[in-house]
């Protein structure tokens, strides 16, 4: 029997803020344990939450940014439940109302077609602490730093059929959020962080089959692994003659398996109702209008523009679109006057290897755009070839944001060749010494051509004019 | 000076130099220090942050501040936040818990340069109408020390009817100010809700609890919610609304009441009950006043205790999630597991009453239940606003009683609960609806004292405190005394 793979993720975005989603201590990463836990997240009796504004002004922007509805009436509720980082013993969620609707993502995996996937919706809540289990033996330590983060959990419909698709959502998630500014996509640190529901069923059959929930994944490649490892795994149980329980499974990708964490009979009644600490929320038009206006252009739409309108391959253009900085660095070399493919070329090519030789990001290159468009001009106008163009992109990159292209040609002598007489001078002196080798290529044997060419270039230093020298050589023949 | 003296009068007294701040709260600490042992009505007794804050108090007047609130002494319901100052919320869960903050209504009143002398008892997390739900023990009323003084600002009321301070701060969620405020035969004011900042103040159930005074007349009742009253940003659910009368209420006094007003009395509320006789009394006063009185109907009022019952109990039960034992607060010896910690902490840690509420908070949220309960109560909680609602588009205020008994017997109703949560049937549908509520004196029975309350649309205080400043022109049942309890 054949099998078909159903998956639906729910991703946990942390929100870009600088404080947490109801108090003033701060979010950045990396603080010594509970230094950023204040009285409101630490909840100390008396102490209440006030909503971030900010963290609402995020949501909305993905929820501008994947065609959602906007729900301009929200609520905020408790979900009861007690552990060790959960200091109140609830966290503030949004259960029946949240904030962004229904809306819709394209996702492109690799060697497969671009599809949409469904979003049921994103809400805003509160993140827990952390227990940290084997820092001393037999105890265990909690960091509340992490409590209160604001997270956007963005829940998928289950519309992927492929561990592929499902990492290739989750990749187009994390070019998303970090496109619109409301994540900075460190998975290392727990930025976006991605349960996934996994079931089969035999191919053709509509209903789902019973599903599983594996917890806490935060890496690409884990995404993939895993949902590989859980789709094999149930076969295996179906094909067996087994079951699939409804239970929460954690990945360990040590092993390469995932286990049970616990069953659904065992799972918890969070008790949810509205927190009557906090208002309903209540967003205005003219706060949703003010964002779109904010709003970037999106990948999607930047990879059109650069297919359609800037003849790039596909491949160039997801690969400019996917990363905004890049997208960015790209439409600056066009501002400043780049021909798009060259411009393309480069940045794929050497400036990519560079960055990632030097381990810079894109947005520290010492070759900005300008200098990077003016390199170009200087190969469009026949003034380098581009083996020069090479030379002089190394010379940039050692310069600095200081560097000149004009000044660096001119001082490294990079200009090319283009004298006709010079260049004739030479070819003759190239017959004269290689007479046999001259006599091939007159007698047909193209393959000469480019050992004369060769030759010419070598005693040039890379300078000569390549199509000039073909055409002497050939009008020598 | 007289133990017996208002805050108005202890105003004037220290602007005319009669007696500096040190003295009158030297005076209230011994008084407190000799008193206690009877009443038990402090949980704490803070003279040392008392006395500092009086010659600071001193130091300011002598450098030209002349505000009336300046150097007079009070106590705080021990449900307040306290930096540095033990904070227990009548629990032994917080038996040992010294807040790292202050509540706003703290440092309102500290910033007002007022002298907190002590924290009063309470029934545990405030829920009780008797104090007897204290894990620091029954508070006695002091006009009769085998009686209750209500609950669960019972300390508060007590400390006030005592004389061992003017003024009190106490938290109504149901009740708990003007239900010990009548049985104590005291002035107790339950604001709007949103009117007095909850940031600090331990929660019972958060959509209903609202602090306010506690005093033994109408005009210091109106001094302490000019302190203790204004819009906090830590607090969400705080009224961003903006009142002249509230600004100057301090300076000025409560405004003359220059109408008369249509009062509604609630059928509901009034029947031929032998303790009404105060009320009664009351009706014939206020018409003689000028006011005009009128039957209304609130038909909902029967449906209030139910209600807020479960949904008092349901915010109350996931409130009181945080006391776990891993931060602070009561935690076991020698937990085993983190389960066995929280079980043996919370078990310990919490009294019957508290337990009782938490398990059927947890009941009514359950998946099943959730509908039933929780859902159809705030439907009908709608429905008694739109009682009152309604009420006001007749009348001005509202008068009904406060309790429908005078103080009871300690260990009376401890083992028969719905008879313990009747006695808040006139005081829950005001909460419910978040409408301000005052309680004054209005007579006795059996020689204990009787309250009536006043209700208000939302917002509306000056209209209940300058009905009542009146009342308390003609009448003197505010000035009654319980007999010598020192």
């Amino acid at each position: 029997m054949s099998w078909e793979a159903v998956i639906g993720l729910e991703i946990h975005v942390q929100l870009a803020t600088q404080s947490k989603i109801f108090s003033g201590a701060s979010t950045a990463y990396g603080a010594s344990p509970n230094a950023q836990a204040c009285n409101i997240d630490l909840g100390l009796p008396g102490v209440l939450p006030v909503l971030n504004e900010r963290a609402v002004e995020l949501a909305v922007r993905f929820g501008l940014a994947i065609g959602a509805q906007i729900n301009q009436h929200s609520i905020f509720d408790r979900k009861n439940y007690f552990y060790a980082d959960l200091p109140k013993g609830y966290q503030i969620s949004q259960f029946e109302t949240p904030i962004v609707g229904q809306g819709t993502i394209t996702i492109t995996p690799e060697n497969g077609r671009s599809r949409t996937v469904g979003i049921t919706r994103a809400h805003l809540e509160e993140d827990a602490g952390k227990s940290v289990h084997d820092l001393y033996p037999g105890m265990t330590a909690v960091d509340l730093n992490r409590t209160g983060t604001p997270l956007l959990e963005i829940v998928s419909e289950p519309d992927m059929r492929s561990a592929q698709e499902a990492s290739a959502y989750f990749r187009q998630m994390h070019t998303l959020v970090r496109y619109i500014g409301i994540c900075d996509g460190n998975l290392a640190e727990g930025s976006m962080r991605c349960d996934a529901n996994v079931s089969v069923r035999p191919s053709g059959q509509t209903e789902f089959g019973e599903r599983t929930e594996i917890k806490n994944i935060n890496s690409f490649r884990f995404v993939e692994q895993a949902i590989e490892h859980e789709i094999a795994r149930q076969i295996d149980v179906l094909e067996a003659g087994g079951k699939i329980e409804r239970e929460t499974r954690l990945y360990d990708p040590d092993k390469d398996e995932t286990r049970s964490m616990r069953s659904k009979e065992l799972s918890n009644d969070y008790r949810y109702f509205p927190d009557p600490d906090l208002l309903p929320l209540s967003i205005s038009e003219a706060l949703i209008e003010r964002i779109r206006g904010e709003l970037p252009e999106l990948p999607d739409a930047r990879q059109q523009r650069y297919t359609s309108t800037l003849g790039l391959s596909t491949s160039d253009a997801v690969a400019i679109s996917s990363d905004i900085d890049r997208a960015d660095y790209f439409d600056a070399c066009l501002a400043a006057g780049a021909d798009p493919k060259q411009s393309a070329n480069w940045m794929m090519g050497e400036l990519s290897a560079y960055l990632n030789k030097h381990d810079v990001t894109m947005t520290q290159s010492p070759i900005a755009p300008a200098l990077l468009a003016q390199l170009i001009a200087r190969i469009d106008d026949g003034t380098l070839s581009s083996k020069t163009a090479k030379t002089l992109f190394d010379a940039l990159w050692s310069a600095g944001p200081a560097g000149d292209v004009d000044e660096l040609i001119e001082t490294l002598n990079l200009a090319q060749l283009s004298d006709d007489g010079a260049l004739t001078q030479i070819v003759d002196e190239l017959i004269a010494a290689n007479p046999k080798q001259f006599d091939e290529l007159r007698s047909g044997k193209e393959k000469m051509l480019g050992f004369f060419v060769g030759q010419v270039m070598k005693a040039t230093q890379g300078k000569a004019n390549p199509q000039q020298v073909n055409q002497i050589i050939r009008d020598k023949l | 000076m007289s133990e017996f003296s208002s805050l108005r009068e202890m105003s004037a007294d220290l602007a005319k130099g009669a007696y500096s701040s040190v003295e009158l709260t030297q005076a209230h600490l011994e008084r407190i220090q000799t008193a206690n042992a009877a009443l038990n009505c402090f949980i704490s007794i803070n003279a040392e942050s008392a006395l500092a804050a009086a010659t600071k108090a001193d130091q300011q007047r002598a450098q030209g501040d002349q505000r009336a609130t300046l150097g007079l002494p009070f106590a705080h319901k021990d449900i307040f936040c306290t930096r540095d100052i033990l904070t227990t919320a009548g629990s032994k869960m917080l038996s040992n818990f010294v807040a790292p903050y202050d509540a706003t209504v703290v440092s309102n009143m500290a910033a007002a340069g007022m002298i907190s002398v002590g924290k009063t008892n309470m029934d545990e997390f405030a829920m009780g109408s008797s104090n007897e739900n204290s894990f620091f023990g029954t508070v006695s009323n002091p006009w009769d020390h085998t009686r209750v003084p209500g609950g669960s600002s019972g300390g508060s009321a007590a400390a006030v009817a005592a004389g061992l301070v003017a003024a009190a701060t106490g938290t109504d969620t149901g009740g708990s100010i003007r239900q010990p405020a009548a049985l104590c035969g005291i002035t107790g004011l339950k604001p709007t809700y949103g009117r007095v900042s909850r940031y600090g103040m331990i929660a019972f159930a958060s959509s209903l609890d609202q602090a306010g005074p506690m005093t033994r007349t109408a005009e210091d009742a109106a001094l302490m919610l000019g302190v203790m009253a204004g819009f906090d940003p830590k607090d969400s659910t705080s009224s961003e609304r903006h009142d002249d009368w509230l600004d100057g209420v301090v300076a000025n006094g409560i405004a003359v009441l220059d109408r008369p007003l249509t009062i509604g009395l609630p059928r509901e509320y009034f029947s031929d009950n032998p303790n009404f006789g105060g009320i009664e009394a009351a009706k014939t006063e206020l018409e003689k006043m000028g006011h005009t009185l009128v039957d209304v109907s609130l038909p909902h009022t029967e449906s209030a205790v139910p209600v807020y019952y479960v949904l008092a109990s349901a915010e109350a039960s996931t409130n009181l999630s945080r006391y776990d034992g891993v931060r602070f607060g009561h935690r076991c010896e020698d937990p085993q597991s983190l389960q066995d910690l929280y079980e043996r902490s919370r078990e310990e840690g919490f009294g019957a009453e508290v337990k009782r509420r938490i398990l059927t908070g947890t009941y009514t949220l359950s998946v099943g239940y959730f509908d039933a309960y929780y859902l159809k109560a705030q439907k009908i909680r709608r429905l008694i606003s739109e009682d009152f609602q309604q009420a006001f588009t007749q009348v001005d205020v509202l008068l009904a009683p406060t309790s429908p008994t005078p103080a009871f017997k300690k260990n009376q109703l401890t083992d028969d609960h719905v008879a313990m949560y009747q006695q808040d049937l006139f005081t829950v549908p005001t909460s419910l609806a978040g409408l301000p509520a005052m309680s004054l004196p209005c007579g006795f029975s059996n020689g204990l004292p009787m309250g009536m309350q006043l209700i208000a649309p939302a917002f509306r205080e000056d209209l209940l405190l300058e009905l009542a400043a009146q009342y308390q022109r003609q009448t003197d049942w505010h000035l009654k005394r319980p007999e010598a309890v020192v």
